[in-house]
């Protein structure tokens, strides 16, 4: 018995936490039905839910705000202008005091960074179970399969818990950082940067035996920069997600545990408010940092 | 959690985005944001420029009153003193005028009495001349002459 509730809880977490993966299965293009059938797929895949609602959340973002640029007049701001310009501001017044180079893309990116990652951080806030159960009745299941965890429907609607999502917008960041190493710096002086430094000496046999050893010190600081920032962010939203998955089980273990689950939920939504925030701040405020010292000229 | 094509579309649609929000709406609300501000700072330049033009005014209003008050108590001295100037002039004209005409006054009563003394010595003269005319007739009576002398007398 214990070991049954055992499994059905493991399956709901499972369930929680696969993508809606597109790929080749055996019968040739289609949806993976299982965890298992989309780790077969392989790398020629795509998480729909993921790419979908990221790219679904970058509409709304661009929307809201391209309909506010539109409206944007010199005069006195009203409403939803106001809530754009106070995004604006307060973006432009990070770039301005992090970043001392002269980019004009800079300040853009931030603002796309911030909001849209706020929106996906956002979706961790949506019950965890309403759109899955949403999708999986247009999908055509019947309650009773959703109702028993049987679903192969698969919905995971916040993207920031894709590693995918958070990775590849971090490898973007990281291509910008080589374009302008070498756009700022020249061929030469971004393979100094990373072959000449910490370690140097005079001493040209000196000098040419620390040269391996500082690039290698060197890429690691490099390569680190994207995935530090891909994975902090996946790694907070992924283990915030788990939180309100545990917090969902506890709905099914009776009126008691129910209520206390509730409870829990309440206060874990309200602190996650703060991590969203805080997540979203973090990733724009070390993109501008990343961007500024691949600016920066010894 | 396999990483997948996943990352290259969000790596792409990352991109797109980054480029939309710098066309569509970065640069169309920093740009109303700037001007709104040049206009805030021109405003309050404005009301500076205004407040200092109306100290001026005031400066200025207060000095023309000063200067039309000090005018016109020049105008009204000038004119007392005229007054006065004219008075006297009035009071001297009178005089000289009085004493001419109190002049011409004696003078014409000193020739009205010259001409009574001459008329009244005329008169003497014809009354001697009658008398003696009268006491050379009558010199052979003189009970004649008493009485002619006494006649002369009566009449003088």
């Amino acid at each position: 018995m214990a070991g049954e509730t055992q499994e059905a809880g493991t399956g709901y977490i499972q369930h929680h936490l696969t993508n809606l993966t597109y790929g080749q299965t055996e019968h040739g293009w289609g949806f993976a039905h299982s965890a298992q059938e989309a780790a077969e797929m392989g790398f020629m895949s795509v998480n729909v839910d993921s790419l979908g609602w990221s790219i679904a959340l970058a509409v709304v973002f661009s929307f809201l705000f391209r309909l506010g640029a539109k409206r944007a007049t010199s005069g006195v701001p009203t409403g939803m202008q106001n809530f754009i310009e106070m995004m604006v501001e307060f973006v432009d017044g990070t770039v301005k005091d992090s970043f001392h180079g002269r980019n004009p893309w800079i300040a853009p990116m931030a603002l796309t960074i911030f909001v849209w990652v706020f929106f996906m951080n956002l979706m961790d806030l949506v019950p965890v179970d309403v759109l899955p159960v949403i999708a999986a009745l247009i999908n055509g299941e019947s309650w009773e399969v959703i109702s028993s965890g049987r679903s192969h429907t698969y919905m995971k609607v916040v993207p920031s818990t894709d590693p995918n999502i958070t990775l590849g917008m971090a490898l973007a960041i990281f291509g910008m950082i080589i374009y302008y190493s070498i756009k700022v710096k020249g061929i030469g002086g971004f393979v100094g940067e990373l072959t000449l430094q910490p370690f140097s000496a005079k001493n040209p046999i000196v000098q040419a035996i620390f040269i391996p050893i500082n690039l290698a010190l060197e890429l690691v600081g490099l390569l680190a920069k994207p995935f530090s920032l891909g994975l902090r962010l996946f790694g907070n939203m992924y283990a915030g997600e788990m939180i309100f998955i545990l917090i969902a089980m506890m709905y099914g273990g009776g009126l008691l545990l129910g209520a206390f689950g509730g409870v829990l939920q309440l206060g874990w939504a309200i602190f996650h408010i703060l991590i969203i925030t805080l997540q979203a701040f973090i990733f724009m405020v070390l993109t501008i940092v990343y961007l500024s010292m691949a600016h920066e000229d010894h | 959690m396999n990483i997948n094509l996943t990352l290259f579309g969000q790596l792409i649609s990352f991109l797109f985005f980054i480029w939309f929000c710098k066309k569509f709406v970065w640069t169309a609300i920093i740009h109303s944001m700037e001007e709104r501000q040049k206009k805030i700072a021109d405003g309050l330049d404005a009301a500076d420029r205004a407040f200092r033009d109306l100290e001026l005014a005031q400066e200025k209003a207060t000095e023309r009153l000063k200067d039309a008050k000090q005018e016109a108590a020049a105008i009204i001295e000038q004119a007392n003193k005229r007054a006065n100037q004219i008075v006297d002039e009035a009071k001297e004209q009178a005089k000289t005028e009085g004493d001419r005409l109190k002049v011409a006054a004696q003078a014409e009563i000193e020739q009205e009495m010259n001409r009574a003394k001459e008329e009244l010595r005329e008169s003497v003269a014809t009354l001697a001349l009658a008398g003696a005319e009268k006491i050379l007739k009558a010199n052979i009576d003189e009970s004649t002459n008493r009485a002619l002398v006494d006649d002369l007398a009566a009449q003088l």
